[in-house]
């Protein structure tokens, strides 16, 4: 038998709490799961910083791969299998590229790729198609798998069907971490028929579309997509939290390019510092070595460094108030230099933080081939945008929300030791309220 | 204050107009991807490389009243045009932006239509193949427009002529 077709002698679960359980019976996905490239993601939170908001949020990369995987495996097997638009063929092809689809991603990524100019996607294909425990799994298949699951999860490949049931406005991905996310943070904004959404997914050439039927059931999607957005993802709090860890990114960066001498050299970074990145000193890099860094970087002589990293670790978030970028921006300005004016660096503690700076995507409905939209399948086998047949989903994909925050640290703003300062910090006060 | 957001103003402003979502898309990316310091991060989707950061910053610009955005039927689809209003002028006047060659790199690609640029990013999104896989890439994945080998052509040494208007 070959290796692409070899079941497990007896199938193997994992207990999950979305999921129930997840099945694994092939062998390729079975070894896949126990690479080290894989078990790395154990070691990498789902929702980065939102555990300093939602205790609960201690979610891993991990545990999500799994139910991604698990829910493509149930699309395929369960509603796919049979149907002359799906190629049985593809079966391996599109679990492995579920399980995978998140191999790449860092530490606390979202931020840690902006400050070093880094993209997760990228490191997914190098671990993919380099010299890696993965690829060595990927390549027992067939010498050009592990490019074709690299296509797949890099949207480049010509099997968009595929593609869309990992990667579209209704993909497996986004049905595992809202489920998920709000599972772990404990809201109850994710809630959603899913086994009523697999049930009326069908396959076409190149998009998974969904029966008119089913409609009120991706209409719920839709919602708790909304709802987790603003309750959880855009969280006020958790983008404080984000603010500080790209601040002391940033602060240890330039320290690094000053010469600055670190009391303890930070190995870990110095190839991220030089951006000259090596695949290995990726995979080296997890939250708990960021997290140890930042433990010690308390005791760093930079004034600045240490106190970030202080208000990280004890949880001394900055504060912040609503921000009209278009009416007060020159109250920005002036906010700036009354700063500077009291000793206080605006650069790593006066930051405007807006929605379009955050990972996560609205339902758009796709005008004028921005985004391939949800398509309902109607009785007549014509195919419909969603927004078009549903009025809940044309009232909220159709309004324009954004959103911005000025974060800064409201206890320096407190401390008045002098006169002088009492003064200035009075000043500030006065913008801020 | 707001870099990302003024760059992205100072891009609209040096082309006048920009019609059609997709065509401002295009531009950002082949912009970024050439040399000039755009943060939006783009992922290859059904139509091409494409950023919802960008989206969701031009939403953005449109409710601060920086951007006005028209939006007007044409065919079976909407078509939004945008330029820059007098306050986004304003704010721009008051926090400046320093690209070099942006005015004439943008105007150019202005010139051109969405169609052409959408080969043009494509053929970038693809840079580190040969040029024949990029064809290949480009005849599976864009089937519906039916791009020819000449077209393919003239998109590269239209990259040609953008890179040698930032050396």
């Amino acid at each position: 038998m070959s290796y692409s077709a070899e079941k497990l002698s007896e199938e193997k679960v994992f207990k999950d709490p979305v999921h129930r359980y997840v099945h694994v019976r092939d062998r390729v996905i079975w070894d896949l799961i126990g690479t080290k490239e894989f078990q790395r993601l154990r070691r990498i939170r789902q929702l980065g910083t939102t555990f300093l908001t939602f205790h609960g949020a201690e979610h891993s990369r991990f545990n999500h791969s799994l139910g991604v995987y698990e829910i493509v495996r149930r699309i395929i097997d369960d509603v796919f299998a049979g149907r002359p638009e799906w190629n049985a063929d593809d079966r391996l092809l599109t679990l492995c590229a579920a399980l995978l689809h998140d191999l790449g991603h860092g530490p606390f990524s979202h931020s840690f790729e902006k400050v070093f100019e880094l993209d997760h996607e990228d490191f997914t294909r190098a671990i993919i198609l380099g010299k890696t425990n993965v690829n060595h799994v990927l390549s027992r298949v067939g010498r050009d798998f592990p490019q074709k699951v690299a296509d797949i999860i890099a949207k480049t490949s010509e099997k968009k069907l595929i593609v869309s049931m990992i990667s579209s406005q209704i993909d497996a991905d986004r049905m595992d971490y809202l489920q998920r996310d709000a599972y772990y943070t404990g809201v109850s904004y994710g809630q959603f028929d899913m086994e009523r959404i697999l049930r009326v997914m069908r396959p076409r050439e190149d998009q998974v579309v969904i029966k008119k039927s089913g409609m009120h059931a991706v209409e719920d999607y839709i919602m708790s997509r909304y709802q987790m957005y603003w309750q959880v993802y855009f969280h006020p709090v958790s983008r404080s939290a984000e603010v500080l860890l790209s601040k002391i990114l940033h602060r240890a960066k330039q320290l690094f390019k000053e010469n600055y001498r670190f009391k303890h050299e930070p190995h870990h970074f110095t190839s991220f510092f030089y951006e000259q990145v090596t695949l290995a000193d990726y995979l080296k890099l997890d939250e708990s070595v960021i997290l140890y860094y930042f433990q010690i970087w308390q005791e760093e002589d930079d004034p600045i460094l240490s106190d970030l990293c202080s208000r990280f670790v004890n949880r001394n978030l900055f504060k912040y108030v609503e921000f009209d970028p278009a009416k007060e921006y020159k109250k920005l300005t002036q906010l700036t230099a009354l700063f500077m004016k009291a000793g206080i660096d605006p650069e790593y503690y006066l930051v405007v933080d807006s929605s379009s700076d955050l990972p996560y995507d609205f339902y758009r409905p796709g005008e004028e081939e921005e985004r391939l939209p949800i398509n309902l399948l109607m009785q007549n086998g014509e195919l419909r945008e969603l927004s078009r047949e549903s009025e809940i989903v044309e009232a909220i994909s159709g309004k324009r929300r954004t959103d911005h925050k000025l974060y800064y640290p409201a206890d320096f703003l407190a401390d008045e030791s002098s006169i002088g300062e009492r003064e200035l910090k009075k000043q500030i006060r006065s913008l801020l309220e | 204050m707001l870099n990302d957001h003024a760059k992205l103003m100072q891009a609209i402003r040096v082309s006048g107009e920009i019609v059609g979502r997709k065509k401002l898309q295009k531009m950002i990316y082949i912009a970024k991807k050439i040399s000039f310091p755009f943060q939006e991060r783009f992922q290859f989707h059904f139509y091409g490389p494409y950023s919802e950061e960008l989206t969701l910053r031009v939403e953005e610009l449109c409710n601060m009243g920086f951007l006005h955005e028209v939006k007007e039927k044409k065919g079976g689809y909407f078509q939004y045009r945008y330029t820059l209003t007098d306050s986004g002028l304003e704010f721009l006047s008051d926090n400046e932006v320093d690209m070099p060659h942006l005015e004439e790199f943008f105007s150019d690609m202005n010139d051109q239509n969405a169609r052409f640029l959408e080969l043009v990013s494509t053929i970038l999104y693809f840079d580190n193949l040969p040029k024949e896989e990029v064809a290949t890439k480009v005849f599976t994945l864009k089937s519906s427009q039916r791009y020819t080998e000449a077209e393919i052509d003239e998109a590269y040494q239209y990259i040609e002529t953008l890179k040698g208007k930032v050396q």
